[in-house]
């Protein structure tokens, strides 16, 4: 199967029924998207395809096309990312930091589409992504930082 | 050489483990001179970035910044171009390395302060030696030695420091703290960066060369034993290696029995799961029911406690001479730890030898039940800390850690254990829930003389099970003279543990609503009725208990608080404040919350004020508060919906969808303020959770006149 992963063609052998989750984590190696409940309640698993945050444990790697598959590790790439990860590390957002991947590609999806979000905006992009830390006072200010960066 | 090892053996062997001073050095580094290590903590290559260790669990408090931060401060290191590095489970180096109890800072602050110090006092005397000039001519600055116009950076002494004696940690000089440039900054967390970029390994990202995923099935009730499974027919599925039924052993908390599955993926694993068939032998947790703990619960009030734990003075007859006397029945639940990253670890069996891989919040107990279940020697135990996604204090129980090991060597190949979000929630050491029948009795004026306390919890062969346990001396002991506690255990099997600020993150939330209840029934104002319950500034309590305290440090915190909040003031319909103070794990805090009810019961939180005292000292001021806000909000998250209840012996919730996190809109500004009096650093993990429920049940209060007793809160009792 083929599959594009932060802009480039990889070939994964995978079950076809296999969640993108497990083909990029015990497949591809790629460990930066994490697991969290298997079930899409927590976006612990959030990554990226053609832009749109989807639930990496719902999606079968079958499902995923000739979609864009972005992944934590290829935030950097986009520029709303690179400023995110710099308020995110700069305001100190994380605790454990296990959901931040997630957190991230929401964000990133979110200031892609606007901008200058306003609270609801950052409440309706967010509402999916569980921090157990519960660091969401930061995660809110950093966006904003972001946004005005 | 000689005599440098028998001087590093000797500062080994005097170390004392958990306290004192020590350099955790290790009579096996004879090699230490060579590579520039001064002390088990710092390595001052000749060029390159200073290393230093980072020898604590990292689940998410900051530890592996704050301590290391510490130990930078008086080296007079480079904060920015240091480089940390965790290091292995190894407690008779390093001492505690324990994430739990809020204890980090508190045993390792004052002792890496001196690590810190002694390592420049070595480069000192090196470049003293080296530039044949006295060592008070010397300064440091950022990791550089500086004599008048001369600057050289620490790499150029290290080799000949390291081949000095290391100074006594006792006289060794540290630094004013009033000269801090860095304790006390706000230093964000050193894998930030690696977080950000999907660069950090937790435990879950371990990988060892040749290892399968695997998954254990239990059976959901404690005890159980597989009969029978049908191995045959999981082995032809897609992806599976190998099933193995794992006997497990008999003890309590032992190795569970089930059925692992071993696979190409964790999915593989968990897709063969499903079809598993396995026959269970009978349990004894299965008599384990919600219902039938609440109908025990209920007919042992007004009977007398099956065990007395603390009485002073004469309760019934403070009680008979009251002017007025309030009961009130409080409860709160079962409920979880849930860290986001779920329970896993990574193994491998090589012969006698064991490698771990680990999020874990406590290895050295992991290392021993891994050595006694595979009879092993534990010295053949290695263990890998990897960053941890979430404890809470459930990783301070090794259990996943002990099933990884067996199971790989049941293989005979490395695995990797993943448990699912079912397992964790299913198999959790639980805090235990609790009853709490109360009775005070007021006198004229409105002051509390009596005290009673009917505990009921959970137990197991006439003890309390493992954080049920209420203490003699806890609060408020030893301010009501009149003061009675007594507990009655009901029976429990499933595995219970501690949970942030155990017990205290449910009896802050009992005696603080009950004393809101006071002075309610007392007609006072709750910030003055806790002013005067405190009483004048002394100290209480057992230092072998959960304590002792200052009644002055928390008269302050409550005070700050209270004036942060604008308390007494004048606020709209359905819209209150409420106050809680808590002491717990050394720390004192106080908070306001300003909360509205709406008509349907929906509490919504305006505002939360905090105030702490953890000491003179915060660290990391970016780390702390982070810790406080967390606290706050994982009771909150508490307050509104966290359950775990049983029926036919096994938890009923499954996954978030049972347990329901707070989210990103559901969040309310919060206030942090830290009082620093000269008191010694204490840790931030726990003690600012246990004062927030009951502030919230106080403001529900305040806008609505109903009293919530229990957690988490029913707000059908709300309607208007």
């Amino acid at each position: 199967m083929k599959l594009n992963i932060n802009g480039k063609p990889v070939e994964v052998a995978a079950d076809p029924d296999m969640p993108l989750l497990w083909a990029l984590r015990d497949v591809l190696g790629l460990t930066g998207t994490k697991f969290g409940c298997g079930a899409g309640f927590c976006g612990a698993c959030t990554v990226q395809l053609d832009g749109e945050p989807v639930r990496g444990c719902q999606t079968p790697v079958s499902a995923v096309g000739t979609a864009k598959i972005t992944t934590i590790e290829g935030l950097s790439a986009s520029a709303w990312g690179r400023k995110l990860q710099d308020a995110w590390v700069a305001l100190d957002v994380p605790q454990c930091g296990y959901c931040q991947a997630g957190q991230l590609l929401a964000a990133e999806a979110l200031l892609r589409s606007t901008p200058k979000p306003t609270d609801a905006d950052i409440d309706a992009a967010m509402s999916g992504n569980i921090c157990r830390c519960a660091t969401y006072t930061r995660i809110r200010a950093a966006i904003k930082q972001a946004a005005a960066a | 050489m000689n005599i440098q090892l028998s001087r590093r053996h000797f500062l080994f062997a005097s170390a004392a483990l958990g306290g004192g001073l020590y350099l955790g050095l290790s009579p096996q580094r004879a090699d230490a001179a060579e590579a520039g290590q001064l002390n088990a903590w710092v390595v001052v290559p000749p060029s390159g970035p200073i290393r230093i260790m980072a020898s604590n669990p990292e689940v998410g408090q900051g530890i592996r910044t704050s301590l290391p931060m510490v130990i930078c401060e008086e080296l007079d290191a480079d904060w920015a171009a240091v480089e940390i590095v965790p290091t292995l489970a190894d407690a008779k180096t390093y001492g505690r390395q324990v994430a739990g109890g809020s204890q980090a800072t508190p045993v390792h602050y004052e002792n890496m302060r001196r690590v810190g110090a002694a390592a420049r006092a070595m480069i000192l005397d090196a470049a003293a030696r080296a530039w044949g000039v006295p060592v008070a001519e010397l300064s440091t600055d950022k990791g550089h030695v500086v004599h008048q116009a001369k600057r050289a950076p620490y790499g150029q002494f290290a080799a000949a420091a390291a081949a000095l004696p290391a100074p006594d940690l006792a006289q060794v000089a540290v630094k004013d703290p009033k000269s801090f440039r860095l304790i006390g900054s706000f230093q964000p967390g050193v894998n930030n960066r690696a977080i950000v970029r999907g660069a950090q390994p937790y435990g879950i990202d371990a990988v060892v060369p040749g290892m399968v995923h695997a998954a254990f099935h239990k059976s959901g009730v404690q005890g159980a034993k597989v009969k029978s499974a049908n191995l045959e027919a999981i082995k032809k599925l897609g992806g599976v290696k190998d099933a193995l039924i794992v006997a497990g052993t008999d003890e309590y908390e032992g190795l569970a029995g089930g059925v692992a599955i071993l696979a190409e993926t964790t999915w593989h694993a968990q897709r063969a799961r499903a079809a598993l068939q396995v026959e269970w032998s009978d349990s004894p947790a299965a008599f384990q029911s919600t219902s039938a703990w609440a109908k025990m619960a209920a007919e042992a009030k007004g009977k007398p406690p099956g065990m007395p734990i603390h009485a002073t003075g004469d309760v019934s007859a403070a009680m008979a001479r009251a002017t007025k006397r309030v009961s009130a029945d409080y409860a709160y639940p079962f409920i979880p730890h849930v860290p986001m990253e779920p329970i896993n670890c990574t193994a491998q069996v090589t012969g006698d030898k064991v490698e771990i891989w680990a999020p874990t919040q406590n290895p050295e107990p992991g290392r021993q039940a891994v050595a006694k279940t595979l009879g092993v020697p534990p010295e053949n135990v290695t263990i890998h800390m990897m960053r941890v996604g979430g404890g809470f204090g459930r990783r301070l129980q090794n259990d996943y850690m002990v099933e990884a090991a067996w199971i790989a060597r049941a293989a005979g190949k490395p695995v990797k254990l993943t448990w699912t979000r079912e397992d964790d929630i299913t198999q959790d050491f639980l805090r235990p829930g609790g009853w709490h029948f109360l009775e005070a009795g007021l006198d004229a004026q409105g002051r509390c003389i009596a005290w009673d306390n009917h505990f009921i919890s959970y137990g197991r062969d006439g003890k309390f099970v493992r954080a049920a346990d209420i203490g003699p001396r806890d609060f408020p002991a030893g301010i009501v003279d009149d003061f009675r506690v007594g507990a009655t255990l009901l029976p429990l099997q499933h595995t219970t543990g501690y949970l942030r600020a155990p017990s205290n993150n449910a009896f802050g939330f009992v005696t603080q609503g009950f004393i809101d209840e006071l002075a309610h029934a007392a007609g006072a104002d709750p910030l003055q009725y806790r002013r005067d319950f405190l009483g004048s500034p002394r100290i209480i309590g057992d230092p072998k208990a959960r304590g002792p305290y200052n009644t002055g440090r928390m008269r302050a915190v409550l005070d700050k608080a209270a004036a942060m909040a604008g308390w007494g003031r004048k606020l709209p319909k359905r819209t209150g404040l409420g106050i809680a103070f808590h002491f717990s794990h050394l720390g004192y805090f106080a908070n306001v919350i300003e909360a509205s009810v709406a008509t349907d019961g929906t509490i919504k939180v305006h505002k939360i004020w905090v105030a702490g005292d953890i000491g003179r000292q915060i660290v990391n001021m970016a780390g702390a508060t982070n810790q406080v806000q967390g606290s706050v909000l994982d009771a909150i998250g508490a307050c509104m919906g966290h359950a775990i209840t049983f029926a036919d012996g096994a938890i009923e919730q499954r996954n978030f969808g049972d347990v329901p996190m707070l989210r990103n809109e559901q969040i309310p500004p919060i206030e942090v303020a830290f009082l620093t009096p000269d008191y010694p650093v204490t840790g931030l993990g726990e003690p600012a959770y246990p004062a927030v429920a009951p502030a919230l049940a106080n403001a529900v209060f305040a806008a609505t006149g109903v009293r919530l007793r229990a957690l988490p809160f029913d707000t059908s009792l709300l309607k208007a």
